[in-house]
């Protein structure tokens, strides 16, 4: 299924579109590589290279995201390669193009790669699918489809977690906020899983804990105390907007005081326990400042590395 | 009113052949195999016999070699949708009858059609008119329940009746205002007629386009939950027994489901339910990744409801088998799982897929064959037309062991919207009379 579209036949990443059927050793090894991209002086920065000088990349974002676009971007110009931006939903879809067409269009302007990010679950693939027919040599990177996957996102979480905990087998993690719509969470959690963490529990009100999350291989808690008890890694994902005046939930005051990260709940956690969020931050909602701006959060490690693990995912996809 | 007097010039027109149906065998009362001879002359079926007896003067126009093929009374599909029916081109409708006919259907039910609620007189003797032009099968039409289908005000039963209209429903557009369900089934209750319905709570499961449950978690893709079915046949049914109304259950898709409706007929209510042919085989799990052959409402759900589905038709809670059958143009099912169109061709399957089933369930062939024949002509109020001498000539001729490979060049649907492409089946038809006429022979 989704390990026959991503892979070549002979086991090679072609695209990535979600962590669901890429191998252990693959994800070890992009993992690994990402430390090429990365200088550990006194202060951490990414190592320019020419790796894919005269190569093409567009990013194709049919949902709109400057900080998504710009973080690979940035990763592809590092690597020396070609960047368009393509910011499709002011444009052809809205006139009535469908998506494989506009993928054919792009196909012609002779691109290497393509990094999409669209609002529907499965877009991605779709898309792969097709590229497998009609343009084999182009490779998909998925930069977050809908609510099912963000697998760069997961790769630099990953990183970090390594980085600063060691071997992610011997660490307990808790995600906090909205599991139901998450691609973020899905994807943290098949990664998770697959470098053997001995558990992973997910924490948020019912509402926002899909039915089948006990099929995932993960703990629900509905208590944030209970919740964070001896956890190593916490992740917390942003509250959207939207999600406030559904039915899901009463206020984000109310979501705040039950599931908010400040220094109180953080202290149910380990004391050496770290924290990271995907961005863009609510303050206030998902997360206090104290917490964001303290000892214990490794977000803005979590930016250099997301340029590194996509550069490294670039090189290897571009490069064989 | 010119269109359906040039109507009838044709009509007298074609000539009813003399066919003689050689070597078949009919499924006896006992489930066993005799071989009979069968003739056909004017519509009726005038002789059954051993071969020792021909019927006198009988010339027949066509003699048809029906060795190791099973004759049976022709099928009846509980639900054939055509999208676009009146816009489309005539090509189209016809390739799409000639894909019932491959199915060996001679009558089947037919939704109102999504852009085209049937809800007024004219429509539906526009629609019978246009389908009986081609003379592949006999249509029985729904009529909607609510005008336009919108669920406010209730339509001209009686008159959609008159014009052709066997029973009511509301397609898969559920009424959310329960006081305008009650007063719609109370009306139709008024004249006995039937009301169709396809169970779902018009809020749970709204924008959902998968089962709720692992897949749907897996994928990232919203759900829609049992209880969109089950909340749905529980006020149904509440209303029923206060009513005594005749309800038809569509498709159901859930254990649940079976259970209320069980439980339901236990009670002597008038409740009869249909299951579609693909749900007997598929779940949530064959979905994958994302492939849009598989995106169809209800949803497919999990193994313990298709279980459940398989019992529940054992047992007789459920009625009949229908295909659901619903063309889907390429472009439509090639995009993103969320923004495809739900609906799989299912026609041309109905009876490999039936005889499939029976197989791995240990349900004996007649049995198998009651769930396509005589449980659905039961629901539909008309003749049996099985095969007996005086009745009107509705068969389907079957090969239940020749084995085929499912692709567009042995297939009448121009369509390609289902996940059986490239499968191997077990049971094809081989020829079908509709009214005492072929409508299709198996191309040897």
């Amino acid at each position: 299924m989704l390990r026959h579209i991503q892979l070549d036949s002979s086991g090679k990443l072609k695209h990535l579109l979600s962590i669901e059927g890429v191998p252990k050793s693959v994800i070890s090894d992009i993992l690994e590589r990402t430390n090429d991209f990365l200088d550990f002086g006194s202060k951490i920065s990414i190592r320019n290279t020419s790796s894919l000088a005269g190569k093409s990349i567009f990013n194709i974002f049919f949902e709109n995201s400057t900080r998504t676009s710009t973080t690979f971007e940035i990763a592809a110009k590092r690597l020396s390669a070609d960047v368009i931006n393509l910011n499709v939903n002011n444009s052809s879809t809205s006139k009535g193009e469908s998506l494989l067409d506009t993928i054919d269009n792009l196909v012609a302007m002779q691109a290497d790669m393509f990094v999409i990010r669209h609002s529907r679950s499965g877009a991605p693939v779709l898309i792969a699918k097709h590229i497998n027919k009609v343009a084999p040599h182009i490779h998909i990177m998925n930069a977050g489809d809908g609510s099912h996957a963000h697998p760069t996102q997961a790769l630099l979480d990953m990183y970090t977690i390594k980085y600063f905990k060691g071997e992610i087998s011997n660490l307990i993690v808790a995600i906090i906020g909205d599991i139901e719509h998450s691609r973020v969470a899905r994807s943290d959690i098949q990664a998770l899983s697959i470098l053997g963490a001995p558990e992973i529990r997910v924490i948020g009100p019912s509402t926002l804990l899909p039915d089948e999350i006990n099929d995932l291989g993960v703990h629900a808690y509905s208590d944030i105390k209970m919740g964070l008890k001896d956890v190593d890694v916490v992740i917390v994902l942003r509250l959207q907007d939207e999600r406030m005046s559904s039915p899901h939930l009463p206020s984000k005051q109310e979501y705040h005081q039950l599931f908010g990260l400040n220094q109180k709940t953080l202290s149910f956690a380990k004391s050496d326990a770290i924290v990271l969020h995907p961005g863009p931050m609510n303050r206030g909602v998902e997360i206090d400042s104290t917490v964001s701006e303290s000892s214990s959060s490794v977000i803005l490690k979590q930016v250099t590395f997301g340029i590194a693990v996509r550069m490294a995912l670039m090189d290897l996809l571009g490069n064989g | 009113m010119d269109n359906l007097k040039n109507f009838e010039s044709v009509k007298k027109m074609v000539r009813h052949e003399k066919i003689h149906l050689t070597g078949g065998g009919i499924l006896g009362a006992d489930g066993k195999i005799k071989k009979k001879e069968i003739f056909i002359s004017g519509k009726k079926i005038i002789s059954i016999n051993d071969g020792d007896n021909y019927p006198n003067d009988f010339i027949p126009d066509l003699t048809l070699d029906a060795k190791n093929k099973i004759i049976s009374r022709g099928f009846v599909d509980c639900s054939v949708k055509f999208r676009e029916l009146i816009k489309n081109s005539n090509t189209d409708l016809e390739q799409e009858l000639n894909a019932v006919a491959a199915g060996g259907v001679t009558n089947f039910v037919c939704q109102p059609d999504i852009n085209f609620p049937i809800d007024k007189p004219g429509l539906v003797k526009m629609l019978i008119n246009r389908i009986q032009r081609y003379r592949k099968a006999n249509i029985h039409p729904l009529g909607a329940l609510t005008k336009n289908l919108r669920g406010e005000q209730i339509s001209e039963m009686a008159k959609l009746n008159d014009a052709g209209c066997m029973a009511f429903t509301q397609s898969n557009f559920p009424i959310s205002d329960t006081l305008v369900l009650f007063k719609a089934l109370q009306y139709a209750s008024t004249f006995d007629f039937p009301v169709w319905l396809s169970p779902s709570e018009p809020f749970l499961g709204l924008g959902g386009v998968v089962h709720s449950g692992k897949c749907s978690t897996r994928l990232g893709l919203k759900g829609i939950p049992v209880e969109s079915e089950s909340i749905s046949i529980m006020t149904i049914l509440e209303l029923a027994r206060k009513l005594d109304v005749r309800i038809h259950f569509c498709r159901i898709s859930s254990s649940r489901g079976v259970d209320l409706i069980r439980q339901a007929k236990s009670e002597g209510l008038r409740v009869t339910a249909d299951v579609c042919v693909y749900h007997l085989h598929l779940t949530e799990n064959d979905i994958g990744d994302f492939d849009t052959n598989f995106k169809v409402f209800p949803p497919f759900r999990s193994v313990r409801d298709r279980e459940a589905l398989t019992k529940g038709l054992i047992d007789g809670t459920i009625d009949c088998i229908c295909s659901d059958h619903l063309p889907v143009e390429d472009d439509a099912k090639n995009l993103p799982f969320t923004d495809a169109e739900a609906g799989l061709i299912g026609v041309e399957f109905l009876l490999p897929l039936t005889l499939k089933w029976a197989k791995e369930n240990g349900v004996e062939l007649k049995k198998a064959l009651s769930f396509l024949t005589v449980k659905p002509l039961h629901l539909l109020d008309v003749n049996l037309d099985d095969i007996q001498v005086g009745n009107t000539a509705n068969i389907c001729i079957f090969d239940p062991t020749k084995t085929w490979i499912v692709n567009s060049s042995n297939l009448s649907t121009k369509a390609k919207n289902s996940p059986f492409f490239g499968y191997e089946l077990e049971g094809r038809v081989f020829a079908t009379i509709v009214n005492g006429v072929f409508t299709y022979q198996e191309k040897i």
